[in-house]
């Protein structure tokens, strides 16, 4: 059998090899020769997106709910642009992509081609390693490094740029297996010596927590067992970032919510009075820390990470292991079960005391209405009509974002879907579509503002082309909710430019795409109206009509430590009257 | 919890080191970085020195190892203890960067620059400046009636002190190449 084939042709053989189902794109010029390689076969499926931005978010939605690479094909010059924005979304939030950009000819780079732009240049601080490749006969072992550049390691977006020539020259095609990828191999075992001295420390910590992060997450299924196991063993306390969600169960006996800027005042006050921190896969982010000169002043801190440029960034840690979550988590369970699992039982039934006492501060208590919808409560109602279902929940950016972190559980990994480190608006919904082609059988909803939402409506003609029944659950508040929030907190309430005006009629909207559209303002509705979206088949966009002026609790302002949390009036009051704290 | 007290620090050597990551004291270090030779992997160390606000005091690159496509960029950058430390790392993870040591801090190292100089005078500085080549070990690589041109190699500070020197006897132009570094020993 001829290995000899054209370059397009490698690409489509080189993605078949490394087993990918689904790639996301949008043709154009420089990349039609790949195009015509795609149509004569049918073992890839090609979703055809309105716009390149929603290509890459939808890859990073089907990547993040499967743990496999997410592909995407996009033409040169402002193909490529618009693939800017989500590629800095996957580097940020350590999501493996194989981006493919055409490029004009070999011999027409420099001379300011038509839609030719510097897209090496222009992605390079934005993808974890790109290509440019100029040689047909290094284009399929290009193409399987990338995979494998993508996935190892701390996982990230890369980006191989094609110019057209090469698409169309012959070469010789070479596999996965013979591709060389010996030089990128990045560390995965955490030293032992220092894991020892971990455990040593589990042994006697008196008021430990762990901190975990996206890191489980990309280590696999694999690791979030593990830290289940060692989080119910020991009887540690645990609270995670928002890209951690579901490694560990929210319903856990150890949960104590998401920390951080919006995080749960028991997870942020453990974290501030802990003597012992054990952050696993996280970063340390300015959102977790607040003021990093009064961050947790009186714990060791130790930090497991696979990128060692994480740790001593922001937070000097005494403990580094520099390792994947996954095999240091084995490591650690096997020494600490060797040693006698021993942990402090005085201490540690204290600490529990101290945290069921902020608990009762119940910082998530909210004023409800009869006659206005909070989106406190209608993501209350959510849960508890879609728990137990096999659900996927993606988000757009701001207040509607946190309120699902602290309202909705997660019991599983690879279930919740957000923009943590870029803050994307517009991600959540494209993302949702992601994930429902890759579990076309689920129940995917993204949880959405308006504002952000109408960010990538364009997308609504995807939703329906690929009947992905995606529920895009619209918190509508007229208002950029979290800028208004910020203006309401630091700006003395001066609301510049942060309200959503001339909105479409949002059911009208979805009726035009053929869409199911709701509109709910009522609370006694809100149940059957939930139902009504799970139950239709095909794609609902439905608009909620809430609370105009409510802000998301509780809060750490900007540069301000963890114990010093504005909480909801409601919550304040409780503090006041019992002096818990 | 005198128990849980350990030292601060880190290295890729043991779990702990003694190195003070509180200091703020700022020092100059020579990094060696050897990199696949491959387009674009200048762009890649000096986007993540802009990008994150590191400083380059002195950069040089070229291919060492043509078959095995290696190159050797050596940076001579400044920041504290923390700073370099994660320079170190950040430069660790670019996907084509095999190698990257701290010449400063890991072994005692071979430092040298090399510079030319462009002197021009007349009468007694032209002969002064001949003098002090002399003595600093620079040759005349190019002279006219009214110019030299001196070649001279050595630490950035000599370089730096030869310039000194120069400047009043009509010195008028430089070209440097940067720092160039080896361990030494073994």
């Amino acid at each position: 059998m001829s290995r000899q084939m054209t370059g397009a042709e490698m690409v489509v053989q080189a993605l078949k090899d490394q087993g990918v189902d689904t790639i996301f794109g949008y043709p154009g010029g420089a990349v039609l020769p790949i195009y015509d390689a795609i149509f004569q076969q049918n073992d890839i499926r090609h979703i055809l997106v309105r716009h390149e931005q929603a290509a890459v978010h939808m890859a990073e939605g089907y990547a993040r709910s499967t743990g496999k690479p997410g592909v995407v094909l996009v033409t040169s010059g402002p193909g490529a642009t618009n693939a800017v924005t989500g590629l800095t979304d996957a580097l940020m939030d350590s999501i493996p992509l194989v981006v493919f950009s055409g490029q004009v000819p070999t011999f027409m780079i420099g001379t300011d081609g038509f839609q030719e732009a510097d897209t090496i240049g222009i992605t390079r601080p934005c993808t974890k390693h790109n290509w440019l490749v100029k040689d047909p006969a290094k284009l399929s072992e290009t193409i399987h490094q990338a995979f494998h550049v993508a996935t190892s390691g701390r996982p990230g977006p890369v980006l191989i740029d094609l110019p057209k020539d090469v698409q169309f020259a012959t070469g010789q095609y070479t596999g996965p297996k013979l591709a060389r990828v010996d030089h990128y191999q990045p560390k995965v075992k955490g030293d032992l010596d220092a894991i020892t001295k971990l455990v040593e420390l589990i042994e006697k910590a008196e008021r430990p927590v762990f901190y975990t992060g996206g890191g489980v997450i990309n280590s696999g299924a694999g690791a979030s067992q593990l830290l289940r196991e060692l989080v119910d063993a020991t009887g540690f306390p645990i609270t995670s970032t928002l890209m951690g969600l579901g490694a560990y169960p929210a319903s856990g006996k150890s949960w104590l919510g998401m920390l951080g800027m919006h995080g749960l005042y028991e997870a942020n006050l453990a974290m501030h009075g802990c003597d012992l921190m054990i952050n696993l896969g996280a970063r340390f982010d300015d959102r977790i820390t607040g003021r990093v000169a009064d961050f947790s002043p009186h714990s060791t801190k130790a930090h497991v990470d696979i990128d060692a440029s994480s740790i001593n960034k922001i937070i000097t840690v005494d403990l580094p292991i520099v390792g994947d979550i996954g095999h240091v988590l084995e490591d650690l369970l096997k020494v600490w079960k060797a040693r006698g699992r021993k942990v402090n039982k005085d201490g540690l039934a204290k600490w529990w005391h101290k945290i069921e006492e902020w608990k009762k501060i119940r910082c998530l208590a909210y004023t409800n209405s009869d006659s206005i919808i909070k989106p406190q409560y209608a993501l209350e109602r959510l849960e508890a009509l879609t728990k137990g279902r096999n659900r996927y929940i993606t988000t757009e950016v701001g207040q509607h974002q946190m309120w699902a972190a602290q309202y909705l559980g997660f019991e599983a990994p690879n279930r919740w879907m957000t923009s943590g480190g870029l803050g994307t608006m517009g991600y959540g919904f494209p993302a949702s579509i992601g994930v429902q082609i890759a579990h076309p059988d689920a129940l995917v909803i993204n949880i959405a503002g308006e504002a952000s939402w109408l960010m990538n409506m364009q997308e609504m003609g995807t939703a329906t082309q690929f009947r992905t029944p995606v529920k895009q659950f619209i918190l509508n508040n007229e208002r950029l909710g979290m800028v208004r929030q910020w203006q309401d907190l630091l700006h003395g309430g001066r609301y510049s430019q942060s309200w959503s005006e001339s909105l479409p009629d949002f059911v009208k909207l979805a009726e035009s795409f053929g869409w199911k559209g709701i509109l709910c303002r009522d609370p006694k509705e809100l149940d059957d109206a939930i139902m009504e979206m799970i139950n239709h088949d095909g794609p609902v966009l439905f608009d909620c009509l809430v609370e105009k002026h409510e802000n998301c609790f509780p809060m750490i302002p900007s540069g301000k430590p963890h114990n010093d949390m504005l909480l909801s009036a409601d919550a304040e009051a409780f503090r006041g009257g019992a002096a818990l704290v | 919890m005198a128990a849980l007290n350990i030292k601060k620090g880190s290295s890729s050597h043991s779990a702990y080191d003694l190195r003070d990551f509180h200091s703020d004291i700022e020092r100059s270090h020579t990094l060696a970085v050897i990199v696949e030779n491959e387009p674009g992997v200048l762009a890649r160390v000096i986007g993540l020195f802009s990008g994150r606000g590191y400083n380059i005091d002195s950069l040089t690159v070229a291919e060492i190892d043509h078959k095995g496509h290696r190159s050797r960029i050596t940076i001579v950058t400044r920041g504290t203890e923390a700073v370099i430390e994660q320079i170190r790392a950040q430069l660790g993870r670019i996907v084509p960067v095999h190698e990257v040591h701290d010449l400063t801090t890991e072994a005692r190292a071979v430092e040298r620059e090399l510079a030319l100089f462009k002197v021009t005078a007349t009468g007694e500085k032209r002969v002064e400046s001949l003098r002090l080549a002399d003595i600093f070990r620079a040759s005349v690589v190019d002279s006219t009636l009214e110019s030299f041109i001196f070649e001279i190699t050595g630490t950035s500070e000599k370089i730096d002190a030869f310039a000194e020197l120069m400047r009043p006897l009509g010195l008028v132009d430089v070209a440097r190449t940067g720092v160039a570094a080896l361990a030494r020993g073994v």
